[in-house]
């Protein structure tokens, strides 16, 4: 019988795996030796960076929007069905559907998402950009904007670690732009003591907040918000007004991950180094969903795919694996709206970012365009 | 420190980002009350900042033990 390999979720790390499984594995794919199902729920794949551009209207969303079929490999069954069960007893998955998918190799990739109702008054009183829907409202709003405070504050936990100085330095911008510098004043507030949590960008930033005149506080985690006094309560006992709350808020995983007993809020349990779910060496976490104390980013799910795409490939071809991930995250850091900074690390290397550059600015640029060739597995 | 059970252990050494004192928080922020949790932390510095944090909101600090090359530091969200 054929090998089934399941994966759930098409986004960054679940098509980037797929695209891999299928050419890693061609010749049984195109032989019957091998099904490759992918279940999503939705038939759209959105590049998530793309919202911070959606904000400051420098793209539009067909730019950020493309079809998963489109993005697959033909090999590749897809099933819009939303998993509401992984049975990791009985290998199978079971959808809103009905339907069951049983497996031989699963790969859980579910992402996360932000949960603003987990803050009193957030959800009322914030301003987001971590989904399509948000950015657009926050872009309206600061067309709408005549001048005031500008409050930025971050959950924990969060996806992509760099977005919110990339948008602070990119509302610098914005707003200088639009020649209301002296009408605006920018404050930014981060969970922990400095100004971000890799110690060489936040030893960067600070220099650049005091030049640019940005406010900043410190070890500032969101408790509460009142939306009608517009006012910002923090855990440690500050509260600060605001004209426009920008947030990220908390995150948590997709409820299916919390209903199949995986994991609290969504965070499953994953080996840092074979990214298999526990003493489960058939099933794979992915990206977000990962519970390793790691950068929730779209280059860490992309790292991570390559090694469970590698182990699932020799674990069928070779009947064993010994690849290993290594911890590897890359990102690129907007420093305002024509320069950027690039920084990697690992589980043994720390990061040591490189001066911000124009040419580092349009490699961003360039790497949105890009993204669709990883989506495919083909960079 | 022993007859403390530790309910969750996250092993934070080496880890660049999101780091051992947003770990902290976020285990303050998501676990139930009653809950004790160990960071492990390869930054001497964990070991003045996450005591200072607990104090600052209130949650309990257990132990703070340095074992070899590598902090340990237990807290039990109270509240
Ligand atoms: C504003 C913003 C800027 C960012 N900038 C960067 C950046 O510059 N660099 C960077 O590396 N990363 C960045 N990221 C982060 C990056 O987008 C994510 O870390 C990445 O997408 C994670 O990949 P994933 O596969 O784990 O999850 P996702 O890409 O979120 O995919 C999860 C998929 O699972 C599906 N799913 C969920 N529940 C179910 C279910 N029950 N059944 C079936 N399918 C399900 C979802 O629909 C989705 O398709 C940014 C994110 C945001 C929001």
């Amino acid at each position: 019988m054929a090998k089934r390999i399941v994966i759930v979720g098409g986004g960054a790390g679940g098509t980037i795996t797929a695209n891999l499984l299928a050419r890693n594995l061609h010749h049984e794919l195109t032989t019957g030796q091998v099904v490759i199902n992918m279940i999503t729920n939705t038939p759209d794949h959105v590049y998530q960076p793309g919202f911070l551009y959606i904000v400051f209207d420098k793209v539009r969303s067909e730019e950020i929007v493309r079809k998963q079929r489109d993005l697959l490999d033909s090999h590749i069954n897809l099933f819009v069905d939303p998993a509401t069960k992984i049975d990791r007893e009985h290998n199978v998955v079971h959808t809103q559907s009905g339907k069951e998918y049983p497996y031989d190799f699963l790969v859980v990739a579910t992402g996360s998402r932000i949960v603003p109702e987990t803050i009193p008054g957030l959800a009322e009183g914030g301003h987001f950009f971590y989904t399509l829907e948000s950015a657009k409202k926050l872009r309206d709003a600061l067309k709408d904007f005549e001048g005031g405070k500008v409050v930025i504050s971050v959950g924990v936990p969060h996806k992509c670690p760099v977005a919110p100085l990339e948008i602070t330095f990119m509302l610098y911008d914005y707003f200088k732009h639009k020649d209301m510098l002296d009408k605006v004043e920018l404050q930014y507030t981060y969970p922990i003591n400095r100004l971000h949590a890799l110690e060489p960008v936040a030893n960067w930033a600070l220099p650049q907040f005091e030049g640019k005149g940005i406010k900043y506080e410190v070890l500032f985690n969101m408790e509460e918000v009142d939306p009608v006094k517009k006012v910002l309560k923090s855990m440690e006992g500050v509260e600060m007004k605001y004209d426009l709350l920008i947030t990220v808020p908390p995150h948590k995983g997709a409820p299916v991950i919390e209903d199949s007993g995986m994991g609290k809020n969504g965070w499953v349990a994953t080996n840092k180094q074979t990214l298999n779910n526990e003493s489960y060496t058939n099933v794979y976490i992915c990206g977000d969903t990962t519970d390793i104390p790691i950068s929730k980013a779209g280059s860490t799910a992309h790292f991570e795919a390559d090694v469970i795409a590698e182990r699932i490939s020799s674990q069928i071809q070779e009947g064993s694996t010994s690849t290993r991930y290594d911890g590897k995250v890359v990102c690129f850091v907007e420093t305002g709206f024509d320069e950027a900074t690039y920084v990697w690390f690992n589980y043994k290397n720390p990061p040591k970012p490189t001066p911000p550059s124009k040419m580092l600015h349009w490699m961003k640029l360039g790497y949105n365009r890009l993204y669709w060739l990883s989506a495919k597995g083909v960079l | 420190m022993a007859d403390v059970k530790i309910d969750k252990t996250v092993d934070a050494r080496g880890a660049a980002c999101p780091g051992p004192l947003m770990e902290l928080i976020k285990a303050m922020k998501s676990e139930d009350v009653g809950t004790v949790v160990e960071i492990l932390s390869s930054e001497k510095g964990t070991s003045v900042d996450a005591p200072a944090w607990l104090k600052k909101v209130g949650q309990e600090l257990v132990s703070v033990e340095q074992k070899g090359d590598y902090w340990s530091i237990v807290a039990k969200k109270i509240k």
